[in-house]
């Protein structure tokens, strides 16, 4: 893009600071408009599965609820408690929500289509996920009210406990693609599979870290089986209890960004991005544009997670921690070993070799 | 001119959040203002193409010791007043450490600007591969040259932990309010549910 508007007769750099802006709108946009439609897919999900209807009032088929709850919310009157620390809390919703819309940065949704193509893209997304636990804890102290606090310090432990294992279930995947850009994630994948099937996934080594990736995405995004930070039997409704309006909407908004961040991350890691299912061309699919399989994949996680969320039941403190640390950092340590013994036994030790 | 721009807007932002650290009244914005000048550091380490070191500083000082830092300082009820009481008393010594500072700092400076320090060439083994990112560099530099040293911070980390558990860990005292997980998880509805069928007008016996 930085090309077009250097024809414009700009110089390179004032071209590439308006590219990279127009980047950043052409990414944040869509995706604001994604999340409120993904919020709308996620209440017909769940409804169908409890043999309900679902939104179906505003628009057809109900497809404007969102837009409708949104315009309520921005009607509403913002509300600071007066026992509040005021900056912060106005601060934390602007962080959640701000940290939600930096990871997309890296994210590649197509061959080339990425706003910066970083060499430590996965260990970027890493860092600003581990920043998503400021946006909570801020809510939940500067509330200055028991539960909201109660919940904030639930959500970060329950946050760091589970990215250490998302880390090094992303080391697995490091080592058999040999770098931290995703693009080149993607790319390592095609015809992993017996030469043909384009995923991580279906490598027997791999696949047990899907499976745990998948879950950790549960408890790191606070869905239901996880969801202790807003238990409303317990918290009244978790860290963000207190806020109103719109401070109240950008988490929200913020926590399905994060969503539709891990299944972009799984779709990427496990599922060959962009790239078809399958490197053969057995209908003219690689006609359809990498954008369209890289969507779909991630529509298809999504469903998962809408799916679990709609069948099990709440996990109990004590056991979401001994899950964290007594199986899945164990586990996946395991797995790190396993499999770079199995890439050494193999002779794939990357750029050393 | 965009660099340009960027460094001084990461090195101002850095040091006037440095200075609210320290002024700040309230420990908890300081803590936060800590957060904002790790992250400016971040960003002019990036500035100068560190961008691995810039990720791990996030990763472990952003993400992992200021949440601790955080957790601690909103724990504690911190009494900032009293803190501040005995500032008279223990200025001289600020002022002497400050002067220490003052001066290890214009004689880093004066030894940086004589010239580059001689480490002497590596052997043809050691000498670290020309790669092209600098991820790749770190490695190829800690797992050749550097490698014993790696280690044994490696293994000073693994002792420092196991010290943490072994200082922090309490056996539990009573039987009572220990869980059995194992127990928990081999438990099955048949043997923990009743199913009764009273009849109409009695009512149900356990």
């Amino acid at each position: 893009m930085t090309e077009l508007f250097q024809s414009l007769g700009m110089s390179y750099e004032w071209a590439w600071a308006i590219a990279t802006i127009a980047g950043i709108l052409l990414i944040a946009l869509p995706l604001m408009l994604a999340v409120a439609m993904i919020i709308y897919v996620d209440r017909k999900i769940w409804a169908a599965i409890n043999l309900r209807r679902g939104p179906n009032v505003v628009g057809p088929f109900g497809l404007l609820q969102s837009f409708a709850d949104g315009l309520k919310v921005f009607l509403q009157e913002t509300i600071i408690p007066s026992a509040a620390n005021k900056g912060i809390f106005i601060l934390a919703p602007i962080v959640t929500f701000t940290v939600a819309l930096m990871a997309w940065a890296v994210i590649p949704f197509d061959a080339g289509a990425v706003l910066a193509d970083i060499n430590v893209g996965l260990l970027y997304i890493f860092a600003i996920s581990s920043l998503s636990v400021y946006g909570v804890i801020m809510a939940g102290w500067a509330s200055n009210s028991k539960y909201p606090f109660f919940s904030a310090m639930r959500a970060s432990a329950q946050m760091i406990s589970y990215e250490v294992s998302i880390g090094f279930i992303m080391v697995g995947v490091i080592l058999y693609a040999g770098s931290f850009n995703l693009t080149e994630i993607v790319l390592a994948q095609k015809g992993h599979g017996l030469g043909i099937v384009n995923a991580y996934a279906f490598n027997i080594l791999l696949f047990p870290i899907f499976v745990m990736f998948f879950i950790s995405a549960l408890a790191e995004t606070q869905r239901v089986p996880f969801d202790l930070t807003e238990a409303e039997s317990e918290l009244v409704a978790g860290y963000q209890t207190e806020y109103s309006s719109m401070s109240f909407a950008l988490f929200w908004l913020g926590e399905y960004a994060n969503i539709l961040l891990m299944c972009a991350l799984m779709t990427i890691l496990f599922f060959g991005g962009w790239l078809p299912p399958l490197d053969i061309d057995l209908i003219p699919w690689f006609d359809i544009p990498g954008i369209v399989w890289f969507f779909g994949k991630m529509f298809i996680f999504f469903f998962m997670f809408s799916w679990v969320m709609a069948t099990v039941p709440r996990y109990r403190y004590d056991q979401l921690m001994r899950l964290g640390w007594k199986v899945f950092l164990p586990l996946s340590l395991f797995f790190v070993v396993l499999i770079s013994g199995w890439l050494m036994a193999t002779g794939h030790y990357g750029a050393a070799a | 001119m965009i660099q340009t721009i960027a460094f001084y807007m990461f090195a101002v932002l850095m040091i006037a959040s440095a200075v609210m650290v320290i002024t700040a009244r309230n420990p908890v914005h300081s803590v936060l203002w800590l957060i904002l000048a790790f992250f400016n550091a971040a960003g002019l380490m990036v500035l100068v193409g560190a961008e691995f070191i810039a990720m791990l500083l996030v990763i472990v000082y952003v993400g992992a010791v200021a949440v601790l830092f955080l957790f601690v300082v909103m724990m504690l009820d911190i009494d900032v007043a009293a803190m501040r009481a005995g500032f008279m008393k223990n200025a001289p010594l600020g002022l002497v450490i400050a002067l220490i500072l003052l001066a290890e700092l214009v004689l880093g400076i004066g030894a940086y600007r004589v010239g580059a320090i001689e480490l002497g060439t590596p052997m043809a083994s050691d000498a670290p591969a020309m790669v092209e990112s600098n991820t790749a560099a770190i490695g190829a530099l800690l797992y050749s040259k550097y490698i014993f040293l790696f280690e044994i911070a490696g293994i000073i980390l693994l002792v420092a932990m196991i010290g943490a558990i072994v200082l922090t860990h309490r056996p539990s005292k009573s039987k009572r309010g220990q869980q059995d997980i194992g127990k928990q998880n081999r438990r099955r509805p048949e043997e923990a549910t009743v199913m009764k069928q009273p009849t109409v007008g009695e009512g149900v016996e356990l």
